[in-house]
């Protein structure tokens, strides 16, 4: 495959911000696979990203993510090694060796953890994720949804001890892996959804690492410059191709937060009070671990699975929902997903309904603009 | 006989202020600068209370003294001692080396020698690898022959079992011998890097912190008090000098606590926000139950991520010394400050510059300098800046406050002459006598405290039972802590279900608060 961008420390920092603003509330705080990365690279590892149109249709790719309990994922920090063990017994099973190493999931912790991978493997890493974002669940994903299995999937321990689960059913195979997690003690490195190049060039969400990168280095430079965070990142993002629709949802202060903890999610609303142009007015953001739909009353402003992400309004840090407290002042913002993630069968999975919401999915261009405020670009 | 009569000193950056109590009653109080070496600076103001009030030195019960010496030395980098980091986790956390992401100047001041051994436990207790005293040793040997003169000692999800930790301890002692040793999970909480980050910082400050400890101690022999005396940390409550020369990061930031804890003292009333308005910054924080509320999230100091326990604090660029500026037709106040030069630079102290001090005085309401030096201020400027300060204020304190309900507001600190209206979002405002010191006060009225934070199961004891352990654990950390027991009560109760985990495992955090046993020495 033809050789793309090279990673370098300069990244890592842009790269945590833009995949905690895709984390759109949940995913986990990026800050321990920051500091993975770092020293990986500081080690001498490689990280090349590579686009995935590049790669040969035969080639052997691995999706890689940690599974776990967040307290578990930020105390019992891996060792790196059990990274490739758990490709390497992927490899062994399937009996092929990888080409290059993907993300199952762009939003949070997991965006860069592949790239940790990566780096200690020698492999490129393919631009894009099998999310587009965050979910809370592993058959929430667009290998999933085009027909590629999660299964073999691979578990592996800090001692790089490793289990392997085969089933047919994506949701089987979540389901026994959280068994395994525990066991394992509460965190494990995961290798799932292996694929050849040609199954991922139909299931992947493409470009989203390049994504992640250009959102945190907008967020960055627009602080340095003093100009409006807001207006230039979503300038940024209708530059993209599939994430150009997006428009500020709401801004105003948090005034109320409920949470509740069912079957291992963190479920709760947040009510935003508006101020400026958003005056007089209230908002309502209902999240799963990622926040869900976004509404004014009854009407909705924004709908999963397209992204909802909530920042700090005056330096567009991205909030995670755990860390949302009263009287913040946030912005809102809505961007749309995918078009592969927009898909009936797509929505059968990580649309309103799975997750239980009795709105129908509306992608965010449709909804009509006298519903939201006038954004500033 | 002694008198009843107890001393609160604060030394800060810019003053060192004293007062002199007697239950609860201010004798009187003092304020100076504070010197370069502290000692002769609080020998001074306690001289100069005790002389006011006419108060013998041995009739004095007790010395409360809080200080932001450890922290400044800790973000200036100076007077820090090269520590060793030994953490046990292996093969877990090789992924992540310790001091990763500490800023240059810090980690090559500070950074001696890292070793990551076996060791560690898994959430549930289990063990990750046993512990290798061979390890251990061999390690210590590295460490002698380095000449690093602080250990600090960091186990994975050592706030869940501190064992292995303490074992090491043993091993180090036997190693080497005197060796300065710190475990992470005596100071830290849940989140290895800044865990293991706190226990180095403190490790750092371990050498000065004897020195500091034991200059405030001659200090006071000096003086003729042979009252003993404690050190207030960022919690509100009091720690020995012997336990500060060993957790002097438990002090950080307990300036502001104790403004916090003097103005709910002075004003009687422990559910309120504070504004502690000083030159440069005002510091907001909230009381609960009369104590500062805690910050829940990992905390920056000098740059270095850490998760011991902070006040909840809300610093903004708003104070005295703010300077005020027009751009673009829209009047700017701070964040740039002149700070202690206020005396020389500001308007109504006959220096050329602009500050929120001046505004206050050309408004009207304020009485310092002289006011003919802002005579020919523009109205609407001075009405304009006037506005921006409440408004810089009140977004302050919302910030700070935890749902919509009007809450009760004080003010201390030089600064709170620059607020003279309602504050949004206040039921009242308060700036009670006294508000100059209330530093000092908070020092003086200090209580001890004992806490306890791990992950109970649940489901092995019933919630019930988990409670009431962690609450006997924390009234005899309280009691150990120099508290009479009869007086300690439990203030706090934080549970925190551990989400995908089996067993009800739930984070459990009690904390104990109760009067100090006073040692009469006469």
């Amino acid at each position: 495959m033809a050789s793309g961008m090279q990673l370098t420390l300069d990244h890592v920092e842009d790269l945590a911000r833009g995949a905690a603003v895709l984390g759109t509330g949940g995913g986990g705080d990026p800050y321990i696979g920051s500091l993975m990365l770092r020293q990986a690279l500081k080690d001498g590892g490689r990280v090349e990203l590579v686009d995935i149109e590049t790669t040969p249709d035969e080639a052997f790719l691995v999706p890689f993510g940690l599974m776990g309990a967040p307290t578990v994922i930020v105390e019992k920090i891996p060792n790196g090694a059990e990274f490739v063990a758990a490709l390497r017994s992927m490899e062994r099973h399937l009996g092929k060796n990888a080409a290059g190493v993907m993300c199952a999931e762009i939003g949070g912790l997991n965006a860069l953890l592949p790239l940790v991978l990566a780096a200690r493997a020698g492999l490129p890493v393919i631009d894009g994720d099998g999310m587009g974002r965050a979910f809370p669940q592993l058959q929430m994903t667009t290998y999933n949804i085009c027909g590629v299995r999660a299964s073999p999937m691979v578990m592996a321990d800090e001692y790089s001890s490793t289990v392997l689960i085969e089933s047919e059913r994506s949701e089987e195979v979540e389901r026994l892996g959280r068994q395994v997690v525990v066991a394992m003690g509460g965190s494990t490195s995961i290798c799932l959804y292996p694929m050849n190049g040609a199954d991922a060039k139909r299931s992947l969400v493409r470009g989203t690492l390049t994504l992640a990168l250009g959102l945190g280095r907008t967020i960055r430079e627009a602080r340095r410059s003093s100009n409006d965070p807001f207006e230039k990142l979503l300038g940024y993002l209708r530059t993209t191709p599939y994430y150009q629709h997006c428009r500020i949802l709401f801004e105003g202060k948090t005034v109320d937060l409920t949470r509740r903890t069912t079957g291992g999610f963190a479920m709760g609303n947040v009510i935003i009070e508006g101020s400026g142009r958003c005056a007089g007015r209230r908002c309502t953001l209902t999240f799963q671990n990622e926040h869900l739909v976004a509404r004014e009353g009854d009407r909705v402003l924004a709908i999963v699975p397209d992204l909802i992400a909530v920042l700090d309004s005056s330096t567009a840090e991205p909030i995670t929902t755990e860390a949302l407290k009263y009287g913040q002042r946030v912005t809102v913002i809505g961007i749309s997903a995918a078009p592969i993630m927009r898909t009936p069968q797509a929505l059968a999975v990580f649309g309103p309904q799975a997750f239980g919401l009795p709105e129908p999915f509306v992608p965010i261009e449709k909804i009509p603009d006298s519903a939201v405020p006038r954004t500033a670009a | 006989m002694n008198g009843g009569f107890r001393i609160g000193v604060d030394v800060g950056g810019t003053n060192t202020d004293a007062v002199l109590m007697r239950g609860r009653e201010v004798l009187a109080s003092h304020k100076s600068a504070t010197t370069p070496d502290v000692g002769s600076g609080i020998v001074a103001a306690i001289d100069a209370v005790l002389k006011q009030a006419s108060v013998a030195a041995n009739a004095v019960d007790v010395v409360m003294i809080g200080t932001t010496h450890f922290t400044n030395a800790f973000v200036e980098a100076r007077h820090l001692c090269r520590v060793g980091v030994l953490r046990l986790g292996a093969p877990a956390t090789l992924a992540i080396r310790p001091l990763i992401d500490w800023p240059a100047p810090l980690r090559d001041v500070i950074h001696g020698h890292s070793e990551i051994v076996g060791g560690g436990f898994n959430f549930d207790g289990r063990p990750i690898t046993p512990l290798s005293p061979d390890e251990i040793r061999r390690a210590a040997r590295e460490f002698r022959a380095r000449g690093i003169e602080a250990i600090a000692v960091s186990s994975v999800f050592a706030p869940v079992n501190t064992d292995q930790e303490q074992e090491v301890e043993r091993i180090l002692t036997e190693e080497i011998s005197g060796s300065r040793i710190v475990l992470s999970g005596r100071i830290g909480r849940i989140g290895m890097i800044e865990r293991e980050n706190a226990a180095v910082m403190n490790a750092a400050l371990l050498p000065m912190a004897e020195r500091v400890i034991d200059s405030f101690r001659r200090a006071l022999n000096g003086l003729g008090l042979r009252a003993p005396f404690y050190i207030s940390q960022n919690d509100g409550t009091l720690l020995t000098p012997d336990v500060v020369a060993r957790y002097p990061v438990l002090t950080f930031a307990s300036g502001p606590t104790n403004s916090m804890r003097g103005a709910a003292f002075l004003t009687g009333n422990g559910e309120a926000l504070v504004l502690d308005i000083g030159g440069t910054t005002t510091d907001v924080g909230a009381l609960v139950q009369g104590f500062p509320r805690e910050s829940s999230v990992a905390v920056d100091i000098g740059g270095v991520r850490t998760n011991f326990r902070m006040p909840d604090l809300l610093s903004i660029g708003l104070g005295g010394g703010s300077l005020v500026s027009v751009e673009d037709g829209r009047v700017r106040v701070g964040p740039r400050s002149v700070g202690y030069q206020i005396t020389s630079e500001a308007l109504v102290f006959g220096g050329n510059q602009l500050t929120a001090t001046d505004i206050a005085v050309a408004a009207g309401y304020a009485e310092v300098g002289d006011r003919d030096r802002v005579a020919k201020l523009d109205p609407a400027t001075v009405s304009a800046a006037v506005d921006e300060i409440h408004r810089l204020a009140e977004e302050a304190l919302d910030r700070m406050r935890t749902s919509s309900v009007a809450v009760p507001a004080v003010l201390v600190g030089g600064g709170s002459i620059l607020i003279n209206r309602d504050l949004r979002g206040c039921e009242s405002i308060v700036v009670p006598e006294r508000a100059d010191v209330a530093n000092a006060i908070g020092a003086a009225i200090a209580q001890v405290s004992g806490v306890v934070d791990r992950i109970f199961s649940y489901e092995k004891l019933g919630r019930d039972g988990a409670l009431a352990e962690a609450k006997d654990e924390a009234i005899r950390h309280a009691v150990a802590a120099g508290g009479q027991p009869a007086s300690i009560g439990i203030t706090d109760i934080e549970e925190l279900p551990l989400e995908y985990l089996p067993g009800g495992a739930v984070r459990v955090r009690v904390k104990a608060v109760g009067d100090l046993v006073l040692e009469r020495t006469v």
